[in-house]
């Protein structure tokens, strides 16, 4: 079948040899733009190490000795165990800053994404203002956030919570608008043009087609933020953070060691737990 | 008077026309097919029908009222009468055949009703009654992403006679269906046309089933009427005419 196919091909370029494009190399093309592409690449890693005095071989040199220190340092041991509830009560505020402050963002960024997603927005724009909002929200550190709002609400919980609603409603402006782009065009056109109302559309055909996908960034940012969350805490004097911050600065260093550890399995149960809510709302 | 009365529709998109002064008029229980190459403003002239797309002169006179008058509840009013059913059968694919043909009732709906999806019994009773005309009794409660392209286009369908409507619109309606598929929503097109008596004005690519099914044909080109009339007065001249081709035969004629 092929061949015969490109010998008739052949023919009928032949015959309209005068206008006929020489033929492309396109593998060659291919080949030679992947190489270029690397080029640039190790070019520009170069230039910036080069451009911060980085070193990057004794960065990599020093990662062996900086595993050992840790390993040495940061087992937590038995006695350790006994600032597992004070730990333990400290994550869990954590846990339940970042839980709060995505679910509240999300329901304001899917609120404001109708407005902005070309197949619900009331005008260009309110979209646009939007758009600007979220745009404005991402550009700004979730670090940033957390010592502008240190000034006016100082070390409590609320200004965590401000500080990573701020970063997330910025992030879900962006991506619910594309969702509702993406997933609701055609529907919203077959509703609008049978008479249902703008808040018909949104909840009749919008919201059940969004909501997996929406459910899905919920959970991913739940995951991110409670690692933002400790990073915040470290800063404003909150959560698990904090109380990472005393012992390290304290060098206590095994109780520091089990902080970690018990991040990394509440983040580890989270994602487990997540994958599986995922997979039964396709 | 006419149910459908278009004078002098034209449409501008930025700089380039779309639709370039058409005038027909259609006649209540017609079954009308638009035939023309793509582009050639098919789709426009029938989204201007029901204001999915805003005309840029002309008038639409739907039974007497000028459509282009019309504001928000009015404009709404006016849609509940026009049914409408796309190439890509924009449904709501996550729920379910019963769910997504009531949609076609949010038209009629408060809007606190539609939101929380309060129909009534004599609706779904309706709706069921459509859906059992249509031969989808045994996907009453199965998801729409479950059924075939056949299958969705009939739920398209029934969305559209549970509106209770004077006209059904169909935009490229069997584009992407096989053979088979394609011939049983023509049939169930032209059944709810002459059974119902609601007209029909269907976009198709296909010339030999627009002769086939429709009472008259009109052919679309560059955004003006060049052929309207009688499928058996379309000459095989005015046939390449209207898709610009110069000699030889269609594919599917």
């Amino acid at each position: 079948m092929k061949p015969k196919k490109l010998a008739r091909e052949a023919l009928a370029a032949g015959e309209t040899m005068a206008k006929a494009i020489p033929p492309r190399d396109i593998f060659g093309e291919r080949r030679r733009n992947f190489f270029l592409f690397a080029l640039l690449f190790l070019a520009l890693t170069w230039w910036s190490s080069w451009g911060t005095e980085f070193d990057l071989w004794s960065a990599f040199a020093s990662f062996p000795k900086a595993l050992a220190w840790l390993g040495l340092n940061f087992i937590p041991s038995a006695d350790s165990l006994q600032y597992l509830p004070r730990i333990g009560e400290k994550l869990l505020e954590t846990v339940f800053v970042s839980i709060t402050a995505t679910t509240t963002s999300a329901v304001l960024a899917f609120a404001l994404s109708l407005f902005s997603s070309k197949t619900t927005r009331p005008n260009a724009w309110v979209a646009l203002v939007v758009r600007g909002l979220g745009t404005f929200l991402r550009s700004i550190p979730v670090a940033a956030w957390a010592m502008i709002f240190l000034f006016s609400f100082g070390q409590s919980p609320l200004t965590g919570f401000l500080a990573i609603f701020m970063e997330t409603l910025g992030f879900f402006i962006r991506a619910f608008i594309e969702t509702v782009d993406e997933t609701s065009e055609s529907s919203v056109e077959a509703l609008r043009a049978s008479g249902a109302s703008w808040l018909h559309t949104v909840s009749q055909a919008v919201l059940p087609s969004v909501v997996p996908q929406l459910v899905s960034w919920i959970l991913y940012m739940i995951e991110t933020n409670i690692r933002s969350a400790t990073l915040v805490g470290l800063l404003t004097g909150t959560g698990i953070g904090f109380v990472f911050d005393i012992y390290y600065k304290s060098m206590r260093y095994p109780p520091a060691g089990l902080v970690v550890l018990s991040i990394v399995v509440v983040v580890l149960l989270i994602e487990i737990l997540s994958n599986r809510i995922r997979r039964s709302i396709q | 008077m006419h149910q459908l009365k278009v004078v002098q529709l034209t449409k501008y998109y930025k700089q380039a026309q779309a639709l370039a002064g058409l005038s027909f008029e259609v006649e209540n229980g017609e079954f009308v097919a638009v035939i023309g190459r793509s582009g050639a403003g098919k789709s426009t002239l029938l989204r201007c029908i029901n204001r999915m797309i805003e005309p840029t002169a002309g008038q639409v006179l739907f039974n007497g009222t000028d459509v282009r008058n019309l504001r928000n509840r009015d404009l709404r009013r006016l849609r509940t009468g026009i049914g409408m059913i796309f190439q890509h059968y924009n449904l709501v694919h996550r729920q379910t055949v019963l769910e997504n043909v009531l949609h076609g009732r949010l038209g009629f709906k408060s809007d606190w009703d539609g939101i929380v999806g309060n129909y009534t019994h004599a609706e779904k009773q309706h709706a069921l009654e459509i859906i059992a005309k249509l031969g989808l009794d045994q996907h009453t409660y199965s998801r729409c992403d479950t059924l075939s392209g056949g299958q969705k286009q009939r739920v398209g369908i029934a969305r559209a006679l549970v509106q209770d409507p004077q006209l059904i619109l169909c935009d490229e309606p069997i584009a992407s269906l096989d053979p088979s598929s394609a011939k049983v929503i023509m049939d169930h097109l032209r059944t709810i046309c002459r059974e119902m008596g609601i007209t029909v004005i269907v976009n198709l690519h296909q010339v030999d089933v627009a002769l086939k099914y429709s009472d008259r044909i009109m052919g679309v080109k560059a955004g003006t009427l060049v052929y309207d009339g009688k499928p058996d007065k379309l000459s095989k001249k005015l046939i390449h005419e209207i898709y610009g081709t110069e000699t030889g035969d269609l594919i599917d004629e």
